[in-house]
């Protein structure tokens, strides 16, 4: 095969940055929106060139078994949110809740978040991983609040107090990380590079890991949103644009899980560390039980699919918590099946809040009658997420279940209780929403369909079918975990 | 490491927590500003002399990021911000001055016992450095949960930093510190001018924190 001209972890990078500097200059939005989408477009190209040529890592970058799907997940769901953002955004603009200088702003910056989440997947440095996840944060801060209003502003500063707080620990723990691998591999890059890392951890002082990785639990499970350290979450996805929703609960809470699990692989290589196994599992299921039963109380729509992302967030750390081949490919699919279908909710949720103009619950009602398409994406994927079959949650939830039965059967019971008691709360309120007396405008509604459908039908797909490659490609991966 | 370096080094580290444990009490917004500016100078100078000792003249940038950005512009920034609010007066603390001391206390032999335990293979300046690092970060934090105005929980922030940075300059010949520096300034710039643009007092009604609690949007 002959090289590509250009290496196209470069082009994953460079065309975000790029686009959000001509963003920032271009005036009008419907060019903007338009060269948004072109520009994830390209970006998610060549995120699939990743596959047909993988470039040598390098002291800084690699790609690898690990995060070469995330990348390519990252950049899809990326590229639909930004079709989803069109169409949203020309509403909001209509609406007078954002001007054009906000607009452009924000088109600009989405292109910059993009290019931090990226780099934090491709970083072959613990230190620049660290760098870049700060990055996403601060983006996606800016975002939440844009809308400057009361709630908006409120929302920003709670999300910006505990992520800050969440990448400082992170930060000590990657120092951390450094002073255990200094001795091993000896001052300088090598030492903070996860390629090098990885080989040599064997050698490392086993204590220093053991409190590096609580640390790092601690800073990155904030950014995971996992119980006690969610409460910025459901705040930061109700009060922001409705795609930033979409891209925080589909993507940041991955990037910032992905980072736990490097960590975790460093522990898993080294067998005299302890095992962080059941830290994980308790904060999994902790966040999983607290988050379903405050899924019954929630008013606003947004926070109530906020709160589920909380849930699933717990229901993945706890399959990794677990560990084991099997939990592990589990915990593997439940992200990815996770990712694409809360997104898509949220691009139907965005359209709804938008055409009943409001995020209430209470004031949505009947929507099936009075906009039946909507009413039935909603539908679809709630059932999708609540992992009723054939959705590909039903698969990853019932490969926890069972191989947690297999193994440790007392803790299934927390867990089968969690995601019925999540169920019934899920199905509650969408009952509220999809049917009963109309309320609110029946105005009709100008959504774009296309990117939750692509969305819905991989999901249905992976429920019904794998192929081949991507279970073989889950296989290694869950071995390299541990 | 000769005795003198090391103990010029210690010195430095235990003047930070000395000054971090001073932040604590401080019940006037100028006068935590004042004691901030304080712990960013003892920051440059330990850094510096991490610098001098490690012979990393890199260390000499992220030592003038803290002498100039956080020892001058922002305290100056803060202050401004002080009296355009006319906040001047409003620290309050969660619970008594006695009880945070105690708290702190706790704190600091808390992560002397940890870090001094399981570090017993590291040499031993960046071992000491690494507790008296941690103290500064818990000390950090319970200065940010046990105020509740949003100034004093961001210099509670930026003194966690100090620690951070403090750790990182101490772990020898760790790389990419003084990009993470950099990093962790424009963050602090941007929470900074956030509370500027933003008039938190102005929107909120008031700089304090606690009206955050009131806002969980559950409310009809």
């Amino acid at each position: 095969m002959t090289p590509l001209p250009v290496n196209p972890v470069d082009l994953v990078l460079m065309i975000p940055l790029g686009s959000a500097g001509l963003l920032v200059m271009l005036p009008g939005y419907r060019w903007s929106a338009r060269l948004n989408v072109l520009a994830s477009l390209l970006t998610f190209c060549s995120a699939l060139l990743l596959f047909v040529q993988r470039p040598a890592p390098t002291s800084y970058l690699q790609i690898d078994d690990l995060n070469i799907v995330f990348v390519v997940l990252n950049t899809f769901v990326a590229f639909t949110t930004s079709i989803f953002s069109a169409s949203y955004i020309a509403h909001e603009l209509e609406t007078g809740r954002l001007t054009p200088v906000y607009l452009r702003f924000y088109h600009a910056m989405f292109q910059f978040m993009m290019f931090g989440m990226n780099l934090a997947l491709i970083a072959n440095n613990i230190g620049l991983m660290w760098v870049a996840i700060e990055l996403a944060t601060l983006t996606t801060i800016l975002m939440v609040g844009i809308y400057r209003t009361h709630e908006a502003l409120e929302a920003a500063w709670k999300y910006f107090i505990l992520g800050s707080v969440g990448i400082a620990l992170a930060l000590f723990g990657t120092i951390l990380v450094y002073m255990a691998a200094r001795p091993v591999i000896g001052a300088g890059l090598d030492a903070m590079a996860w390629s090098v890392l990885i080989r040599h951890a064997a050698d490392f002082d086993p204590a220093l890991l053991n409190l590096a990785f609580v640390f790092l639990l601690l800073g990155y499970g904030t950014k995971v949103g996992l119980v006690p350290l969610h409460a910025w979450l459901p705040d930061a996805h109700a009060e922001g644009p409705t795609p930033i929703s979409a891209v925080l609960s589909g993507l940041l809470l991955n990037v910032a899980l992905y980072a736990v699990l490097r960590f975790k692989m460093l522990l898993a290589v080294n067998d005299k560390t302890f095992a962080p196994g059941p830290l994980m599992i308790t904060m999994g299921l902790v966040s999983l039980i607290f988050a379903a039963f405050m899924l019954y109380r929630r008013r606003d729509i947004k926070r109530l699919f906020a709160y589920s992302s909380i849930e699933h967030m717990g229901i993945i750390a706890f399959a990794f918590g677990m560990g084991g081949p099997l939990a592990n490919f589990a915990g593997l699919l439940h992200m990815t099946m996770h990712s694409l279908t809360k997104s898509a909710i949220f691009f139907s949720v965005g359209h709804v809040a938008q055409v009943k103009g409001t995020q209430k619950i209470a004031e949505m009602g009947g929507l099936s009658v009075t906009h039946p398409v909507l009413a039935w994406t909603l539908v679809i994927g709630v059932a999708a997420i609540a992992g009723l079959p054939p959705s590909g949650i039903f698969t990853s939830e019932f490969l926890v279940v069972s191989s947690t039965f297999a193994r440790a059967p007392l803790l299934a019971i927390p867990l089968v209780i969690g995601l019925l008691v999540g169920i019934g709360a899920l199905f509650l309120r969408l009952g509220g929403v999809v049917f009963g007396e109309p309320r609110g405008s029946t105005a009709p509604d100008k959504a774009s369909y296309l990117p939750f459908l692509a969305h819905l039908s991989l999901v249905l797909v992976a429920g019904l079918y794998l192929p081949g490659p991507i279970v073989s490609w889950f296989q290694t991966v869950a071995r390299m975990l541990g | 490491m000769h005795g003198l370096e090391f103990d010029i080094a210690h010195l430095l580290a235990g003047g930070l927590v000395l000054v971090s444990f001073v932040m604590l009490y401080q019940d006037r917004m100028y006068a935590l500003i004042n004691v901030f500016a304080l712990h960013a100078v003892l920051l440059a100078l330990s850094v510096s002399w991490q610098a001098y000792v490690q012979d990393a003249s890199h260390l000499y940038v992220t030592a003038g990021i803290a002498l100039i950005f956080k020892a001058t512009i922002i305290p100056a920034a803060l202050r401004r911000i002080v009296e355009r609010l006319n906040i001047h007066r409003e620290i309050e603390t969660v619970v008594g001055i006695g009880l945070t001391m105690l708290a702190g206390i706790a704190l600091v032999a808390l992560s002397a016992v940890v870090m001094l335990r399981v570090t017993a293979t590291a040499d031993p300046l960046a071992r000491e450095d690494l507790a008296f690092a941690l103290s500064i970060v818990l000390l950090g934090l319970l200065m940010m949960v046990s105020r509740r105005n949003a100034v004093g929980q961001v210099i509670g922030f930026m003194s966690l930093e100090n620690g951070l940075v403090l750790a990182a300059t101490g772990a020898k010949g760790m790389p990419l510190v003084v990009e993470i520096s950099v990093a962790f300034s424009v963050l602090i710039a941007f929470i900074v001018i956030g509370i500027f643009l933003f008039r938190i007092r102005e929107r909120f009604d008031t700089v304090e924190l606690q009206a955050l609690d009131r806002f969980r949007g559950e409310r009809q």
